[in-house]
């Protein structure tokens, strides 16, 4: 059977069954299509929360991340779990207790304001349609690789299946869809792992192996990997970082952002009881774990790989010559994901550090004239059974798995989205009075034409698509999760002091961004270069969300305390949210 | 509500103590053990690096799991105690 059969066959298998959970799941109520009837076991809803947590960019992505920055790009790995301790222990249960609908109804009714509702509508549909257009972007990337489509033909067969599934089965078809993803995409993405820890270290863990011998030289793993980077002009892998301050701010503001993402937090609206939310958040992050703690190793591994592939006979000795490449880097340079050009012209491919002066002379010792294989970090992941050349339907398996990845985290943003514009707009503001037979339809017509709009946007990324991190969860940490948080830790936070709070945090934080990445993300409208020497304090754009939550809780208590304190109901309101009993399942009014 | 409120102030205090107690442990393993203080772990090996390495690409992951599963057991059995958990 020939790779394209076999990526077929698993990639539609894959679809074939999320289709059949679909019909199986259809939503009959708007409980049904908001929070899933609000029955979903922790362990299920635990399994979903992973697969809408994991996107594209943590499938995909992260891991090349890591490989290229080393050390420095753990902040990836501590912020995007260390949100769920803030969501398990500060927002979850009590917004369950709360057992509305949607993100924007709590702040909503919290803060007795229709405006602050809206506020956080906006914000909400800025940061999840930021951070959709790069699902639907990755699933037509691994269409076109995987099943030799066109991009753009690639994106409308992964829209259609949403469609199916999140249109039909709202919140309960993606629950149980995002479950059958988690499974694809868990295991797709541990076999290359297990495989390669095995060929390198001989330990078939992973996150073992990454710490123990690298069976060829004798030397641990990390030791060997610092060694060959070293040689090679590159920073040690595992080297300190100078700048702490940033890298704190950068953690914090992932960890902050990640509990204050709508698509995350409403998975918790679908179990049955307060206790059942905590214990939600715990299963996610095992879940979650399991492809974090994997991440690293194949990160220091593939790396590795990479670069003995490149010099053979050792760092000391020539690299391979260019018509000795493997084959997998011809495949992947038809992609133009990898590129090489032989500056030097003696038909080798050098791969070193040209960017480092101290290496310079002994670059030219050698007679290079520049790096000459350039490596877009997320093919390690989709390459990675490739390089160690495992058999075919591991790669088939990739293929699904990214897939399901994408696929997973596009329909839970996608019902965010939907679900604000049909309950916090259409109910909220404009009909307050339509059926619930009325406002599931209202809820279905918003997500299909949410569903149009996201691939229309994937097909025709702006520019503002790649600034997913910078974007999606700046707005989060610094607008909606203070927000949150202080809606339930607090009785004296008013609806002047929330809305001022929010919108505060929310300028200051893209007032930073834009001028350094160009107002509105326009190329040439930025005012400072986007570089650490310009930036304040040496906090990057991408660090500030942290400090925009702390703006925000600022603003919003100090305008609060010098304003009347909120209505005694209110105030109840907050006692009632932090007191599990009577919870009942997430209903209407 | 007036007649439970003063239970229902302990309950909330037990809860904020439970919270502050594992965001400094969540705080410690992140910030502290695998950003801030990894010069001064520096001494202690992990495989082929430092401790410090080894908290920022596993301890905290593995430690934050820890502690969501610590809280929830522990706010469970506050629950019950306090009568506010649900039948």
């Amino acid at each position: 059977m020939s790779q394209f059969a076999i990526n077929l066959l698993f990639v539609g298998g894959s679809f074939l069954l999320y289709i059949l959970i679909a019909v199986w799941a259809k939503a009959g109520s708007t409980s049904d299509f908001y929070v899933a009837g609000g029955g979903v076991h922790p362990v299920t809803n635990g399994m979903a929360i992973g697969a809408d947590w994991m996107s594209a960019a943590s499938f995909i992505s992260m891991a090349g991340l890591i490989a290229a920055g080393g050390y420095a790009n753990s902040t990836f790995l501590m912020g995007w779990t260390g949100g769920y301790v803030l969501l398990a222990m500060l927002l979850a249960p009590y917004l369950r207790k709360f057992g509305k609908f949607t993100v924007p109804e709590f702040i909503g009714d919290r803060y007795y304001s229709p405006n602050a509702r809206l506020v956080a509508v906006i914000c909400l549909i800025v940061a999840s349609v930021t951070y959709v257009i790069g699902q639907m972007a990755g699933a037509g990337v691994a269409f076109s690789r995987f099943l030799e489509v066109e991009a753009t033909n690639g994106l409308m067969i992964a829209a259609v299946v949403v469609f199916i599934y999140a249109v039909l089965g709202g919140m309960k078809g993606i629950t149980y869809t995002q479950v059958a993803q988690y499974c694809v995409l868990i295991i797709a993405y541990t076999i290359p792992a297990v495989f390669i820890s095995l060929q390198l270290t001989g330990n078939p863990i992973p996150m073992f192996g990454m710490f123990s011998t690298h069976t060829e030289s004798g030397l641990p793993l990390l030791e060997k990997l610092n060694m060959v980077v070293t040689d090679l002009g590159f920073r040690e892998y595992t080297a300190d970082i100078d700048n702490k301050l940033n890298m704190v701010l950068f953690t914090l503001s992932l960890m902050i952002g990640t509990a204050g993402l709508p698509h995350v937090i409403i998975r918790f609206f679908t179990v049955p009881k307060v206790a059942d939310a905590r214990w939600s958040g715990g299963w996610a992050l095992v879940f979650i774990a399991l492809l974090y703690l994997t991440a690293p190793a194949v990160a220091s591994m593939a790396r590795l790989n990479l670069m003995t592939t490149i010099y053979p006979e050792g760092t000391a000795a020539q690299p391979i010559e260019y018509d000795a490449r493997p084959a997998w880097i011809a495949t992947w340079e038809e992609t133009g994901l990898i590129k090489f050009e032989d500056k030097n012209n003696d038909g080798r491919i050098q791969v070193y550090n040209d960017g480092n002066a101290d290496f310079a002379a002994t670059a030219a010792e050698r007679g290079w004239e520049g790096n000459e294989l350039s490596v877009n970090n997320d093919i390690l992941v989709l390459a990675n059974p490739e390089i160690a050349n495992l058999p075919g339907w591991v790669i088939g398996l990739i293929a699904a798995g990214g897939l399901a990845a994408a696929l997973s985290t596009a329909a839970g943003l996608l019902l965010a989205i939907s679900s604000a514009v049909s309950h916090d707009l259409i109910k909220g503001r404009i009909n307050p009075n339509i059926t619930d037979k009325g406002e599931l339809l209202a809820a279905r017509i918003s997500m299909a034409v949410a569903i149009v709009v996201a691939t229309w946007l994937g097909a025709n990324p702006p520019g503002f698509a790649a600034q997913v991190v910078a974007l999606a969860f700046g707005i989060a940490a610094a607008s909606l999760f203070p927000a949150l948080m202080m809606g339930i830790f607090s009785k004296r936070v008013n609806n002047i002091g929330a809305t001022l709070g929010m919108l505060s945090g929310l300028i200051f934080t893209l007032v930073y961004i834009f001028i350094y990445k160009g107002w509105f993300f326009i190329p040439g409208t930025n005012n400072l270069p986007d570089t650490a020497e310009f930036w304040v304090l040496g906090i990057s754009p991408l660090s500030i969300g942290a400090v925009g939550a702390l703006v925000n809780f600022a603003v919003a208590f100090g305008v609060s305390k010098v304003t009347a304190e909120p209505p005694v109901e209110i105030q109840e309101l907050v006692e009632s949210v932090r007191y599990p009993r009577g919870a009942g399942s997430a209903q209407d009014h | 509500m007036s007649g439970h409120s003063y239970d229902a102030e302990n309950y909330w205090k037990a809860n904020l103590r439970l919270i502050f107690g594992s965001l400094i442990i969540w705080a410690l393993v992140s910030y502290g053990f695998a950003i801030l203080l990894r010069p001064m772990l520096a001494g202690i090996p992990v495989g082929g690096t430092d401790l410090g390495f080894w908290f920022a690409q596993q301890g905290s992951i593995l430690t934050f799991i820890a502690l969501i599963f610590f809280y929830a057991w522990r706010m469970n059995k506050i629950d019950e105690q306090f009568g506010v958990h649900e039948e």
